[in-house]
């Protein structure tokens, strides 16, 4: 019953890691996600001179990846009603031109700034909107809704961290006798750590399967798809493969850690 | 006659301010039964860690088997370690293995193939007369039977040294005679050195024996 108590402790230490690990990614998924869709509704606006070259204008920035025209036809056809067929010409001469700029991905402030910059640097441009202070605002939101998100996985992963080293003194006490008398017949390190790296690999098996079982649960309820879909996104919640590969992965290499320091922290009895 | 430990001007201490044992000269000869008597904390059982290596020597010079313990690596230690015996005055059991596995240490460590070790475990708990306890748990035996148990584990690999402290301590008639029995066919079958640290020397050894005493942190050879 007290070992089994000692392994759960391991366990659900280990289970609420990986729990604040896949909340951060899902997160972290979510946000981009958003983004990818923000990025479809966000575009500059370029006024010229004269007409723009698409290639030379794509080559002056990475971000940018297309370049629309916008024709100024539905405002002429409004003035045509005042206006002579001449003058109506001679003002479509003499207006500038407008391009929507469409960009890869969704930019940070920084980003547009630099963007602004290389376009007013073509001679032609007299005017560039970057509806900076809009995008400002959603992208510092989605800035502080990851933080907030990181700080508490890093809050969690730092309170379960503290709750494992003190599962590590238990360790360290429960396993010293054996590893002492395994030494004092000549054992060597590794099959004297054997047991412990064992039972601390078998911990880190079980809190991924636990953690495997929770998130496809999850997965394959409506709710939490209808809460992607309520805000426009598709997301992957739990990647059966991926995901679960990287929580073995953290899993095993957290309690290896733990076994290992168990065994540099053993000295042997005289 | 070879030698199977030899020190010179040895020196043990657990502390800077106090020597336990202080400059002794002394050796033993391979396959002989050597008893360590000496009053209580005169350094008896210091001795004998120092022997196995969990105690290096703070001067002089101890060789166990020609392993010059002072500076040992672990590796050669390990080595020292696999062809001793040791039996503990406390037991010493592994307490989450059975009476069988326990048993079994010596044999896990050395590399013995399993049908080895089972056919060399059993040999030994009939030795021991305590083959229908196999199964059981160090705690569920009495004392005497624990120490049969101790005994049993510091013979199973055929070792060239064993070491005993205190072995029958606190053991009953029947146990205690068990032990000398199994300590004595030890070094009289196996021709294994038998270093025994104990207060006092039975009557009944059946075969010769040195005896050395420990004195203010001296050794001297009884006659």
């Amino acid at each position: 019953m007290k070992s089994l108590k000692n392994h759960l402790s391991l366990v659900i230490a280990l289970l609420s890691i990986l729990f604040s690990l896949q909340t951060f990614i899902i997160v972290d998924r979510s946000i981009d996600a958003y983004k990818a869709n923000l990025i479809n509704n966000y575009s500059i606006v370029v006024v010229s001179q004269k007409k723009l070259k698409n290639e030379t204008i794509k080559r002056s920035h990475n971000l940018i990846s297309e370049i629309i025209p916008l024709t100024p036809d539905n405002v002429i056809q409004r003035l045509e009603i005042d206006m002579s067929k001449k003058n109506v010409e001679l003002l479509k001469l003499s207006l500038p031109k407008f391009y929507k700029i469409k960009l890869k991905n969704y930019p940070s402030p920084k980003e547009i700034n630099d963007l602004t910059k290389s376009l007013l640097k073509t001679a032609t441009i007299i005017k560039v909107e970057s509806f900076a202070k809009s995008h400002d605002t959603t992208y510092k939101l989605l800035l502080l809704f990851k933080t907030v998100i990181f700080v508490f996985a890093c809050s969690m992963v730092i309170v379960t961290i503290l709750l494992i080293s003190k599962e590590l003194k238990i360790w360290q006490f429960k396993h010293h006798e054996r590893m002492n008398i395994m030494s004092m017949f000549g054992a060597p390190t590794w099959l004297r750590s054997a047991v412990l790296f064992r039972l601390s690999i078998v911990d880190a098996l079980v809190a991924s399967f636990l953690a495997f079982f929770l998130f496809s649960y999850l997965d394959s309820t409506k709710w939490i798809g209808e809460q992607f879909k309520n805000i426009g996104i598709e997301v992957v919640f739990f990647d059966k493969i991926t995901d679960f590969g990287l929580m073995l992965i953290v899993a095993i290499s957290l309690s290896i850690l733990l076994a290992s320091f168990i065994v540099i922290g053993h000295k042997e009895e005289v | 006659m070879d030698k199977v430990i030899v020190a010179e001007n040895l020196s043990l201490s657990y502390s800077k301010d106090e020597t336990i044992i202080n400059k002794v000269n002394f050796s033993i000869d391979s396959g002989s039964f050597v008893f360590i008597t000496g009053a209580s904390g005169s350094g008896k059982s210091t001795l004998l860690k120092s022997i196995y290596g969990a105690l290096k020597p703070t001067n002089g010079s101890l060789v166990v088997a020609g392993v010059e313990l002072k500076g040992v690596t672990k590796a050669k230690l390990n080595l020292l370690r696999k062809h001793t015996g040791i039996v503990f005055q406390d037991y010493k059991l592994v307490k989450e293995w059975t009476i069988e596995k326990n048993i079994m240490l010596p044999l896990i460590i050395n590399g013995y193939d399993k049908s080895v070790t089972q056919h060399q475990v059993d040999s030994l708990l009939k030795h021991v007369r305590l083959k229908h306890q196999a199964g059981k748990y160090p705690k569920e035996l009495s004392g005497g039977e624990q120490q049969r148990v101790a005994m049993a584990r510091a013979l199973a690999h055929n070792p060239v040294l064993i070491l005993a402290d205190e072995p029958t301590g606190n053991l009953d008639e029947y146990s205690s005679q068990l032990i000398w029995n199994l300590l004595e066919g030890a070094n009289n079958q196996l021709k294994a050195t038998v270093i025994v640290v104990t207060h006092h020397i039975p009557e009944s050894m059946s075969i010769d024996y040195k005896h050395f005493n420990i004195e203010f942190g001296s050794i001297h050879e009884v006659t």
